[in-house]
Formats: C-alpha cells, sequence, structure tokens
C-alpha cells in the first residue's frame, strides 16, 4: 500500500507535521511578528537610511573678516554640498568647544590677512578642522576641497578657469584631521565596540532572567513570599552590572593594549557614563523580560531592539549621513548616546559639560525603563 | 476566630469568572479540603488568599489581616506550596532552603536550614541538585521550604499530583503532625482517599462553592441512594441500566456495579425492571461514597453550563 503505516514517507504524516507547525507559528505571535518585522526593518534601514557619504554636514565659521573673497570661499565650500555653515564662532575656542561637543564636524577659519594676500598673491591659507573620529565622515568633504576652493578663488578675482591652471597652488588649503590624524578607523570602531557589547549582552541577560522564573514557575513562588517588585528588580539587575563592570574593564584593557586606541579624557566620567548606560540597558532589558513569555520570545525582542542600534546608532554608519526620520530614531536608542559620549571623551577628552547633554538622555532612559518595568511587574500575576 | 474567613471572592480573567462568590472560613488546627474539577477555580481562590491575586468583588481576612490590603503580612505568615514544583532546579536543597530562609530573614540561618532537613529527613540529600530530585522528593522539598519560616497557615495546591502512594501517605501523616501543633490547612486535591483524611471538605465547581461540611455531611446532604448489583454480564446491565429514569450514574467496581441516583423510587423502580430482564442478578443496598457524589456534582454544574 502507498500511504501506508509501515511506508517510509507518507503526505498525511508530513501533513499533520505541517498543519501543527504552522499552529504553533500562528499561537506564537512575537515570532511571527519578527519573521515579518525584521526582514522589513533591514531592507527600510539598509535602503534608506544609512549613507557612506554624508552631506550637508554641521559647520562652524571662524572669519575675521567679510571681504569678497572671504564670501566667495564660504559659498563655494557650501555649495559642494557637504558643509552646512551653521554656527559662527567668534574666537578658535568657541569652535573647538562646539567641535568637542560634536555639534560640528568641521570649523573653517578664514584669516583675517586673507584678502590681503590673495591681491599680493603671497600664498593664502584656510584652515579646515575636520572631526576625524568617524574618518569616514571626513574623507568626502576633504578630499573635493583643494580644486574647489582654488576655482573659486579664481573665479572671484576674474581669472578665466583656464587661466586657472597657472595659478593652480597659489591658494593653500589646510587640514587638520582632528582627534585622529592618520585616519585610524580603529579608534572610532573599538570604542563604539564596548557600546554594542554591552548593548548585546546585558539586554540579552536581563532579558532572559525573569522570563526563566516565569518560565518554570518559580516566579509564583518568589510572589508568594516576602519579596517586593523592587527588590526582584534590582535582584536581578544588579548581578549583570557586575558583569557589564567587568566587560568594560576587559574592553577598555584591550582598546589600550590590543588596538592602541588613545584615551585623552577622564577614566572617571567615562566610567560614571557606563554606569548610567549598562543601568538603562539591564533596565530595558528587564522591561523586555515581562513582556515576554518565553526566554526564546525575549531573545528575539532583544534582537529586534538590536538591530536599529548597530544600524542607527552612528556605530557602522556615519549618524550625520541618514536622512532625519532616522536621525529622530536613532535619538531614542541609548546607544546613540553613548557612541558621542564614549567617543567624545576618549578621543576628544571632552569634559564634563561636553557630554552633560549626553548623559542627561541616558539618565532619561533609566527613568523611564525603570519606570515601565515596575509598572508592567506588578500585572504579572492578576 | 477564623484562620480563613472570606465571604463573597468574585475573580474574574477577561470575561470569564472564574471565582463567583466563593465564601469559606477556616477554624485554627482545622484540615480543610478543597475539592473540585479541573478549572474550578481552586488554584485562583487559594492565590487570592495569599495576597498573589486581588479580587474583583468580596472580602475577607487570612489570619486576621486584610486580603486586599495586608497582603505583604499574610505572605510573611503564611506557607504556599505551588501546584507546580516552584524551586530552583539548578540550586541544591540546602541553597533552595537557605535562599527561602533569607527571604523570610530567618536567623541564625544555618540553624532553620539544619532543622528543616532534619524534620523532613532531606539531610541526606542536602546537596542533590533540586532538578534531579524524582517527584516525591521534590515535594517534601517544597513542603519544608513553606514551613521554615513556621507558618499559621499552610495553602496547599494539589501537592500530591504525581507522588507515589507511599510518600502521599507519608505526606499526609506529615500534615496531620503539622495540624496537630496548631497549623491550620487549606489542602486541594483531586484524591477521593485525601479528602477522607481531612477534617471538613469544600467542594467548588466552575467557580462556584456547591458543598461544604465533614464528608458525612456532604455524602449526606447530597441526598444520593446507591445499590450494589452482582451477576453475570454486567456489561449488558449497564448498558440497559444507563439512560432510564432515575439512574443517575453507572460505575464499574470490580466485580460489580454501582448504581446512584438521586430519586429513590424511580431508581428503585429501574433496577427492578432490570432484574427481572437479566437472569441471576441480584441487587443490594450500597453506601454512597464521596466519589458518587462528587461524579454528581460534576454532571449537574455540566447541565447548568449547558
Amino acid at each position: 500500500m502507498k500511504n501506508g503505516i509501515n511506508s517510509v514517507f507518507s503526505f498525511a504524516r508530513l501533513g499533520a507535521l505541517l498543519i501543527k507547525e504552522f499552529i504553533q507559528m500562528r499561537r506564537d505571535r512575537i515570532t511571527f511578528a519578527m519573521m515579518l518585522g525584521v526582514p522589513l526593518m533591514q531592507l527600510v534601514l539598509f535602503g534608506y537610511a544609512i549613507n557612506n557619504d554624508p552631506k550637508s554636514l554641521p559647520a562652524a565659521l571662524v572669519a575675521m573678516s567679510s571681504d569678497p573673497y572671504t564670501r566667495a570661499m564660504v559659498s563655494a565650500l557650501q555649495t559642494t554640498g557637504y558643509y552646512r555653515f551653521d554656527h559662527f564662532a567668534q574666537s578658535a575656542a568657541e569652535a573647538e568647544f562646539l567641535m568637542a561637543r560634536g555639534d560640528v564636524a568641521f570649523v573653517v577659519t578664514i584669516p583675517a590677512d586673507f584678502a590681503r594676500r590673495v591681491e599680493r598673491g603671497d600664498q593664502p591659507q584656510i584652515l579646515i578642522e575636520a572631526d576625524a573620529t568617524d574618518p569616514a565622515v571626513a574623507s568626502g568633504a576633504i578630499s573635493t576641497l583643494g580644486t574647489v576652493a582654488n576655482q573659486a578663488l579664481l573665479r572671484a578675482r576674474g581669472m578665466q578657469e583656464t587661466a586657472a591652471e597657472a595659478a593652480r597652488g597659489q591658494l593653500e588649503v589646510v587640514v587638520h584631521r582632528r582627534y585622529n590624524p592618520e585616519g585610524i578607523s580603529q579608534y572610532n570602531i573599538v570604542p563604539g565596540l564596548l557600546g554594542v557589547i554591552l548593548q548585546m549582552t546585558m539586554v540579552m541577560m536581563t532579558s532572559i532572567a525573569l522570563t526563566r522564573e516565569t518560565e518554570r514557575g518559580t516566579m509564583e513562588n518568589l510572589l508568594a513570599m516576602p519579596s517586593s517588585p523592587l527588590e526582584i528588580m534590582l535582584g536581578k539587575v544588579l548581578p549583570y552590572l557586575v558583569v557589564g563592570a567587568v566587560q568594560v574593564v576587559v574592553v577598555l584593557a584591550a582598546a589600550k593594549l590590543l588596538f592602541g586606541v588613545p584615551f585623552t579624557g577622564s577614566l572617571s566620567l567615562l566610567l560614571t557614563a557606563v554606569l548610567v548606560f549598562v543601568l538603562a540597558l539591564v533596565l530595558l532589558g528587564y522591561t523586555i523580560s515581562t513582556m515576554a513569555r518565553t526566554q526564546m520570545q525575549a531573545l528575539q525582542l532583544t534582537f529586534f531592539f538590536f538591530l536599529p542600534s548597530i544600524l542607527l546608532s552612528g556605530f557602522m554608519f556615519p549618524y550625520r549621513g541618514m536622512p532625519g526620520w532616522a536621525q529622530i530614531f536613532g535619538e531614542i536608542l541609548p546607544l546613540t548616546h553613548f557612541l558621542r559620549i564614549i567617543r567624545a571623551v576618549m578621543l576628544k577628552g571632552a569634559d564634563l559639560p561636553a557630554v552633560a547633554t549626553e548623559i542627561g538622555w541616558l539618565v532619561v532612559f533609566v527613568a523611564l525603563f525603570a519606570g515601565v518595568a515596575l509598572v508592567r511587574f506588578r500585572r504579572t500575576l492578576d | 476566630m477564623n484562620v480563613i474567613d472570606v465571604h463573597g471572592l468574585v475573580k474574574r480573567f477577561g470575561d470569564k469568572t472564574v471565582v463567583d462568590h466563593v465564601t469559606m472560613t477556616v477554624a485554627e488546627g482545622e484540615i480543610v479540603g478543597f475539592l473540585g474539577p479541573n478549572g474550578s477555580g481552586k488554584t485562583t481562590t487559594i492565590r487570592i488568599m495569599c495576597g498573589l491575586l486581588t479580587p474583583d468583588e468580596g472580602e475577607g481576612t487570612v489570619l486576621g489581616f486584610d486580603i486586599r490590603t495586608d497582603s505583604l503580612r499574610i505572605k510573611r505568615e503564611v506557607g504556599y506550596m505551588t501546584q507546580k514544583f516552584s524551586f530552583y532546579e539548578d540550586l541544591t536543597i540546602a541553597e533552595n532552603l537557605e535562599f527561602v530562609a533569607r527571604l523570610y530573614g530567618l536567623k541564625p540561618l544555618n540553624e532553620h536550614v539544619a532543622r528543616t532537613l532534619g524534620d523532613l529527613g532531606l539531610t541526606s540529600r542536602k546537596d542533590q541538585l533540586a532538578g534531579t530530585l524524582s517527584g516525591g522528593w521534590k515535594q517534601r522539598l517544597a513542603l519544608a521550604a513553606c514551613i521554615m519560616h513556621k507558618p499559621r497557615l499552610l495553602l496547599l495546591d494539589e501537592p500530591t499530583a504525581g507522588v507515589d502512594p507511599k510518600a502521599r501517605r507519608e505526606f499526609w501523616d506529615e500534615i496531620h503532625r503539622l495540624a496537630s501543633g496548631g497549623l491550620t490547612v487549606l489542602v486541594s486535591t483531586h484524591y477521593m482517599d485525601e479528602a477522607e483524611r481531612c477534617h471538613r471538605i469544600g467542594y467548588i465547581s466552575y467557580g462556584r462553592m456547591l458543598a461544604t461540611g465533614t464528608v458525612d455531611e456532604v455524602v449526606r446532604n447530597a441526598g444520593l441512594t446507591t445499590f450494589v448489583v452482582q451477576g453475570p454480564r454486567l456489561d449488558q446491565v449497564a448498558a440497559a441500566l444507563s439512560g432510564r429514569s432515575g439512574v443517575d450514574q453507572v460505575a464499574p467496581f470490580g466485580a460489580t456495579l454501582h448504581v446512584v441516583g438521586s430519586d429513590k423510587t424511580a431508581l428503585q423502580a429501574a433496577l427492578a425492571d432490570v432484574e427481572k430482564e437479566h437472569k441471576g442478578v441480584t441487587v443490594t443496598p450500597g453506601e454512597t461514597s464521596l466519589e458518587d457524589v462528587f461524579i454528581q456534582f460534576m454532571s449537574g454544574s455540566k447541565d447548568n453550563m449547558g
């Protein structure tokens, strides 16, 4: 008999297995949502949000005079599409602070004697300082610079482009790649990795911690004994804070010893930021834990959160290259703010005032996640 | 003062009423059995009493503490044993007990743990991982953990499910020993022999408390008549009996049939007919058992639901 009970393969039995599998798939809503959500999210993020040649980067102008040559230079830089002058600094120190805070990617300084030197043919100079913590961001803007600036200057003097050949080399564009003069990409990646590693492990471990209690039935007992939701939350969260501390030490030591990443800022400031960041992460994991019914679901939710964090935080791809909506999305990810802090402190030597806003953001996340976690937790048995 | 004193408890999950106006009193030192089919609301009622759930309606006290506002104090004085084993399988017996002792703030820690291990005969296995224990030993660990802090009330939710008869017997001996020391016990169960070991029982079905009292009272109040039928070809006799007016239950018991009905005259008439139709069949009056009563309750409440 064809479909006999003894045959190696039976369509009826395969059918039974398939039907069972689809029913289970439909019941597990979160998994189902992930199967549709993750590819869609990847498609949108990779397709629309990521741009490796960011344009319209915020720049500060330090111009000592407003002669026609200076203006010609500024408008030429703007027409390249790379520079957007939205800060006009009065002094070099002010511009320096803007860059340390990460408000601008470039500082363009046109000296006071620029016009005089142009007219005398006395090799005029402009200074472009680029934030090279992410070498990729600055490279496009810098590479187009020499030609554009020279042509603009010649046009301003009424010379023909053909005659420009002879005059080339007259203008000197001095480029300073700040914080990372050699353009070593590890300097950008390795501090960022600390954030990514913490995000991945902290959220994942805490997200399964509480779900495991629920899944194994120990949660009911825990609740029946005299332990409050706050105690249970702290009891779950604090051990992972310790694990996070160990990770921080390992990654920072590796950054120094293996990759030679400079550490110019204050260690205690960085550790404070790390503490707040890790606290936000474990609380996020705990919040996921109160939502997921199984450990599997908890892992899926963790991954769902992890993906945009990697793509939109500025870890892999320049934050400034993303469209506005993606930047707003990036702002609501703790990793985005942490990356700014750690890069600023390690590479730029930023002090507390320069990173205070970003730390403030992390504090907001901590409060938010703790609140949601506590509110959600109370409901679990009722 | 009653240890448990609750009135009109109602608990709904969505549009399903799981506990429907349950009223219950349990006096100090009593062992009260809580019976009912699966999904009848036993677990939910017990969870309300130990403060794990807040009732939608009704109020009451457990150990004199209000179940709505004083759940933290109730938790301190109650020992609750969950239906499913809910201790840490990756911890040893001793580590589990130490964890519980610390949560209750028992001092000195080692003394409490050692005494509890000794009392329940767990000392020789104290370093064994809880996950590797058999059903009976797991249950013993769970009981140890919930009596260690010397609670005044023990709430046991189907404590002997999946436990062999010997372990069950030992478990019940332990419960009676504890009760003689003044501990009050509310225990839910499916087993009739266990119900008969309780001072009093309560029967709950579809969230409603249908009967309370001693086993004798519950059986007597049910108003059932039972006859025992003996003879050849009892399968045919059973088929002939079921469905006749007056016959509510026909159940084979070894070489006999128990025939139960609530209307004594109708039942006798039906039996007389069958006795005539089948040769060699004898009918003698029998004693109604608790099980007969429960089966009657269960089929009765199904009718209500239908």
